[in-house]
């Protein structure tokens, strides 16, 4: 392994470049600070790929890892590390950085240098996220991330920006004082140790490990969202500008997500199999009674956010049922749902911009005006309803199969999926694309610019590669996941 | 990579590069390169099938991996190819077909805008199609499968500004996913007990999977697989009661309704069951449940065509009836049968809508039967070809629907299996159904009074108005319920299609006529399918039927003394009657069976039920779950009331900051106070 420090490469260069675009100053300057925000970018891009190109597959140890004291005094460290848990969403996230940058480019005419230096700042910090292997290191960039969100939201948000934030915001104060706690209690049962690493391998009793587990689940559930506590979300989505939806519905959700396998798995392995059936429960909830709201709703956005929640239940049901389809498909869903409904998101935009009404009644007959969004709008749909050949497929269908392996009735509730995910899609894509045009201001649209063209074709390529290629992603995963699985079944107590 | 295995690719690559160029290079290439391209394709992919049908005639079959889709745990999932001689039949018959709609869609879309689309769109079905038959695994199955599902649904949706080709197209992709959620159990559960999602690898486990029962549940395995697998060719073959999709689905331009609802992608679901043989001869259950949903599906569809004035919907309903009919081969294992009907079935029957389309075009887009007659002495071409394929279709002796249905016949009869004895009443009574019906159409179009060029009031509470094939210029769409804007002026003749769509009709003609005489030994008897479909020794009722075999000339000449024969004859003189001679009669029984025709006309109310049950359930649902659970318990209960809590207590909390120091000082006495007293009573 070379001696660069590609972990922190890709955490501190897109927040350098986010302080520069800051430094910009006014709107005077708005295109250097993009186009600054543009290099960042790329270049946070260009020190990920290192990540995926010198991963080792045949181990499940950290990679890449990077450890230096930090406050010696509490033997908090600043240890960076991936494995193939970790790595892929490094890299999922950097590129999403990118397109989100390409996407605000003209869009956003205020403020834009702290536009961009939002979403760079935020890139780096969530790199932090993903990486960090203390937990002092892990906690703050888990809170530091959400501080940019919230100004986006309510710097370039809707109308409804403050209720959103509002909501958002009680609902992740308690998940993470409660999340602290837990790590203060690992600091002092693993005497005196704030490394994950170590964690994993502390002997716990069971009344210690539920605390654990309850403590991280209140953290992770609301960030996934799990049902109940899932109900944030259409809100912060739309009042979102659309940048931040493509970052909170591509990496946001994965944030939460991850927490599970980093932390819920390995260190209570005997409490999460006692709460695995409650899990499980509440997967399929998300899956089947989200899939139903989706369908009713009449705000694109909306319809688009509870979506991510049904797509997401199947990623935390691929996780507790505890075989490598179900977690590695749930890891892939992870990924294809970064692309899929950043696309998504991003498709929205592109329509809101031109009719600023993310009503579904307000549109119908896209397709007569703007073809090229109208197919691609298709793929990204079809992708959301797992169609094979898209990455949305690939995970769905490895969960799904991995939950009949479970339990037949288990795969039986998950593939409803099939039927219910599809139709609300599609109903929406039938309203709001197909059709004679109703609306004049439907007729005056424009098709999307090369801008435009550009990066929603990106993320098609990516789809579809995704779709059709998925070993390389699958390849990256499975000695961390067996890894993983054969330490949830050995008992800690 | 052999030379072989090079043109195994080739096969579905092909037609998969015509589909790209004419697809995202539609304006560049212009619409002489979009169907030059297109046509290429699919033609050297027929080419190379015919190549590859000789090396296997030879004997070489291939099973092999092309690359590794993923890998997860134990299990390998790969996209490879499997060339038996099931396969190479089926890409024979699907190159085949394909290449004629793709030459006769240069004259039925010549006006369209949406020209080169339409040739990306077929092209790359065929690539689907031909991804899905050549597959060695349920995961390209299931690629190939849903695939052309989603080509299907592009096409029905083809001219996209039309409400009921958009309400349809959705309708078709839901109600086949209904059928891929079984599909998906199916499959679910082979990789769950068979641990391998590669075709001979599962059958070699076959075997040791029939002892087994599915835990949590108590079924027997095989049996819960096999049904979840045929629920999935339920949706695709549009077998009852997931066949709603299929009539609706002739919204889209009639070409496809040839090649995809007709012809090839329908009886994938029946491909699928014949490839799966070694695991449905295992659950008699499964058989059973498979005889009895198809030859429901035979009988009632077939009646249902009686009552159609469109004339697509005539052809689809028949299509319902002969994928029943199919079905219900499959359900006796006679699975050889079953994919001989697929195969004559799908050259009349793309023959019958290709000359129904070639119709439409000489009445200039005018659907409605009530409004053709006499037509043959105008389009001489397409009357005959559809007069053969009529023929062919209610099974006249020598021709090939003969031989494939008449074995269906025959194998139900000597079948004892549960449900058998339905089974031949069915399809022995629709015998008689389809050759009414056929000749009820063939009549009503191609002889009698001549009845266009005068405007005709419509029953306002029938879809037909909806379904007529026109070109998607705005003008239609505006006005799709105004007949003004179809068929032929007063005074106007309807006249004979251009060559490139009779030509079709003629090649098309000639496997209708001579494939069934030509192959039925070979592909019944003749040990063809030998190594491909497997057989229980307790369901022989092929080996049976080989014995009574004496050659296909002494077939067809018994034939003509059959009950069927008699059978198809009758509905064949009865139409003749009914709409030739006496035209009052039908009008009379119409009015004097009112209930019976309304149940007809309204398809049994399946779309009704689906639409208020199933539709409008899910919205309720949906809606229920939203306003109760997420906006009134969730947000209003637990969010915003704790939210309102916080807000309740920090109002009376500041009740106690009110900056006057009595308040404070009474405070703090009042709390020495209590300290002081807990301090005293400490022990």
């Amino acid at each position: 392994m070379t001696g660069i420090p590609f972990l922190s490469l890709a955490i501190w260069v897109p927040i350098v470049g986010g302080l520069l675009a800051l430094a910009t100053g006014s709107d005077r300057n708005a295109s250097v600070a993009r186009f600054v925000a543009l290099f960042f970018a790329l270049a946070g891009l260009a020190v990920s790929i290192p990540l995926y190109t010198g991963f080792d597959v045949s181990t499940s140890a950290m990679q890449f890892v990077e450890a230096y004291q930090w406050i010696p005094r509490f033997n908090i460290n600043y240890v960076l590390g991936v494995d193939g848990i970790s790595v892929l969403f490094v890299l999922l996230n950097s590129f999403i950085t990118v397109i989100v940058v390409v996407a605000g480019w003209e869009v956003i005419q205020e403020k834009v240098s702290q536009y961009m230096a939002g979403f760079l700042i935020m890139s780096g910090l969530i790199n932090g996220i993903f990486s960090a292997l203390d937990g002092v290191l892990f906690y703050v960039f888990f809170e530091a991330s959400l501080i940019p969100l919230f100004i986006i939201i309510g710097v370039w948000g809707g109308p409804n920006r403050v209720y959103a934030a509002i909501k958002f915001f009680l609902y992740t104060l308690a998940g993470s004082l409660l999340m602290l706690v837990a790590l203060l209690y690992l600091f002092m049962e693993s005497g005196g140790s704030f490394s994950i690493l170590d964690w994993h391998q502390l002997k716990l009793g069971m009344d210690a490990q539920t605390l654990i587990f309850w403590a991280f689940l209140a953290s992770f559930a609301v960030k996934v969202p799990m049902f109940p506590v899932h109900t944030w979300l259409p809100d912060a989505h739309v009042e979102a500008p659309t940048g931040g939806s493509i970052v909170l519905a591509a990496i946001g959700l994965k944030l939460g997500a991850y927490g599970f396998l980093r932390f819920s798995l390995p260190i209570a392995p005997d409490a999460s199999q006692a709460f695995a059936p409650m899990m499980i429960t509440l997967s399929l909830i998300a899956v089947i009674y989200i899939g139903f709201v989706a369908l009713v709703q009449t705000d694109m956005k909306k319809l688009v956010a509870y979506s991510s929640i049904s797509h997401m239940g199947f990623v935390t049901l691929g996780f507790f049922i505890f075989n490598p389809l179900g977690v590695e498909g749930a890891l892939v869903q992870m990924i294809s749902h970064g692309f899929v409904s950043g696309a998504m998101f991003a498709c929205i935009g592109v329509l809101y911009d031109r009719m600023h009404s993310r009503q579904i009644a307000d549109y119908g007959g896209v397709v007569n005006v703007m073809p090229k969004f109208a197919a691609l709008f298709m793929l990204f749909s079809m992708a959301n309803s797992g169609l094979p050949a898209t990455s949305g497929f690939v995970g769905e269908f490895m969960v799904a199969l991995g939950a009949v392996q479970y339990n037949f009735w288990i795969g039986f509730a998950a593939a409803t999926t099939l039927i219910v995910g599809a139709a609300y899609t599609l109903w929406m894509y039938k309203r709001v694309v197909f059709g004679a045009i109703t609306n004049h201001h439907v007729s005056e649209l424009t098709d999307i610019n090369n801008r435009e063209f550009v990066f929603l074709a990106i993320l098609a390529v990516c789809v579809l590669v995704m779709g059709i290629y998925p070993y390389p992603i699958t390849e990256v995963m499975h000695a961390s996941v067996n890894d993983l699985l054969k330490h949830v079944f050995v008992s800690k107590l | 990579m052999t030379e072989m295995q090079k043109l195994y690719l080739l096969v579905p690559l092909a037609p998969l590069f015509g589909a790209i160029v004419a697809g995202l290079f539609g304006k560049v290439v212009g619409r002489v390169g979009a169907h030059s391209v297109t046509i290429l394709g699919v033609a050297v992919s027929f080419l190379a099938s015919i190549v590859i049908f000789q090396d296997v005639q030879a004997g070489n079959v291939f099973n092999g991996t092309l690359y590794t889709w993923a890998t997860s745990g134990s299990l390998t999932l790969e996209v490879g190819f499997l060339i038996d001689s099931l396969t190479v039949m089926m890409m024979l018959v699907v190159t085949f077909v394909s290449l004629m709609v793709h030459i006769y869609t240069i004259g039925y879309m010549s006006e369209d805008p949406g020209y080169q689309r339409f040739f990306s769109y077929i092209s790359l079905f065929t690539f689907s199609m031909l991804m899905l038959v050549m597959s060695n695994n349920f995961l390209q199955l299931f690629f190939g499968w849903e695939a052309v599902g989603l080509v299907s649904y592009l096409l029905i949706g083809f001219w996209y500004t039309r409400p009921t080709a958009i309400f349809a197209n959705m309708k078709a992709f839901l109600v086949n996913r209904v059928g891929d959620f079984g599909f998906l159990l199916g499959i679910g559960l082979i990789a769950a007990f068979a641990g391998t999602l590669n075709y001979a690898e599962v059958f070699a486990k076959a075997g040791e999977m029939a002892g087994m029962t599915v835990p949590s549940t108590g079924w027997p395995l095989i049996t819960a697989i096999c049904i979840g697998l045929f629920i999935g060719a339920m949706g695709k073959s549009a077998q009852v009661p997931l066949h709603v999709w299929l009539p609706d689905s002739m919204e889209g331009p009639t070409p496809i309704s040839a090649l995809i609802h007709a012809a090839t992608m329908v009886t994938a679901g029946i491909f699928m069951v014949a490839r799966m043989s070694p695991l449905f001869e295992l659950s008699e259950t499964a058989l059973s449940f498979v005889l009895v949903i198809g030859a429901t599906t035979a009988l009632f569809m077939g009646f249902l065509g009686i009552v159609q004035n469109d004339i697509k919907r005539v052809v689809a309903y028949s299509t319902l009836s002969q994928l029943g009919y199919m079905t219900v081969a499959l359900g006796v294992s006679a699975y050889s049968a079953a994919v001989f009907h697929l195969m004559t079935h799908a050259f009349f029957k793309a023959l019958l809508f290709l000359g129904a389309g070639s119709v439409i075009i000489g009445m200039h887009h005018d659907q409605d039967m009530r409004n053709m007659g006499g037509l043959w002495k105008y389009m001489p071409i397409t009357w005959f070809t559809s007069l053969l394929g009529s023929l062919a279709l209610i099974g006249f002796p020598f021709l090939s629907g003969f031989y494939s249905k008449d074995m269906i016949i025959e194998a139900v009869k000597l079948s004892h299996i549960p449900g058998a004895s339905y089974a031949y009443f069915c399809v022995i009574v629709g015998v008689f159904v389809t050759a009414f019906y056929s000749f009820r159409m063939y009549f009503l179009v191609f002889h009698g009074e001549e009845r266009f060029g005068k405007h005709v009031e419509h029953d306002a509470h029938h879809d037909e108005g909806h379904a007529h094939d026109g070109h998607a210029d705005q003008d239609h769409d505006d006005h799709h319920d105004d007949h003004a804007h179809h068929g032929l002026a007063p005074g106007q003749k309807p006249h004979e299609s251009p060559w490139v769509v009779t030509l079709p009709l003629v090649l098309l003609a000639v496997p209708s006529v001579v494939v069934g005489f030509l192959t039925i030994e070979p592909m019944l008897f003749g040990g063809f399918f030998d190594k491909v479909i497997h057989i229980s020794e307790s369901h022989g009722v092929l080996k049976e039927l080989a014995e009574e075999f004496h050659g296909a000339v002494a077939m067809g000449v018994h034939g003509l003394m059959t009950l069927p024969f008699a059978l198809a004859m009758s509905g064949v003189v009865l139409a003749w009657f009914f709409y030739m001679i006496a035209p009052s009669i039908p009008a009379a029984i119409m009015r004097t069976f009112k209930p019976i025709h309304t149940l007809l006309e309204n398809k049994y109310y399946f779309d009704r039920f689906n639409e208020i049950v199933f539709a409008g359930g899910a919205r309720l649902l949906g809606r229920g779950l939203w306003k109760f659970g997420d906006q009134a318990v969730i947000d209003g209960m637990v969010v915003n009331g704790s939210a309102k809590f916080v807000g309740f207590i920090a109002q009376l909390s500041r009740l106690f900051q009110s900056g006057h120091i009595y308040q404070y000082a009474f405070s703090m006495i009042f709390g020495v106070v209590i300290l002081l007293t807990f301090w005293f009573n400490r022990g």
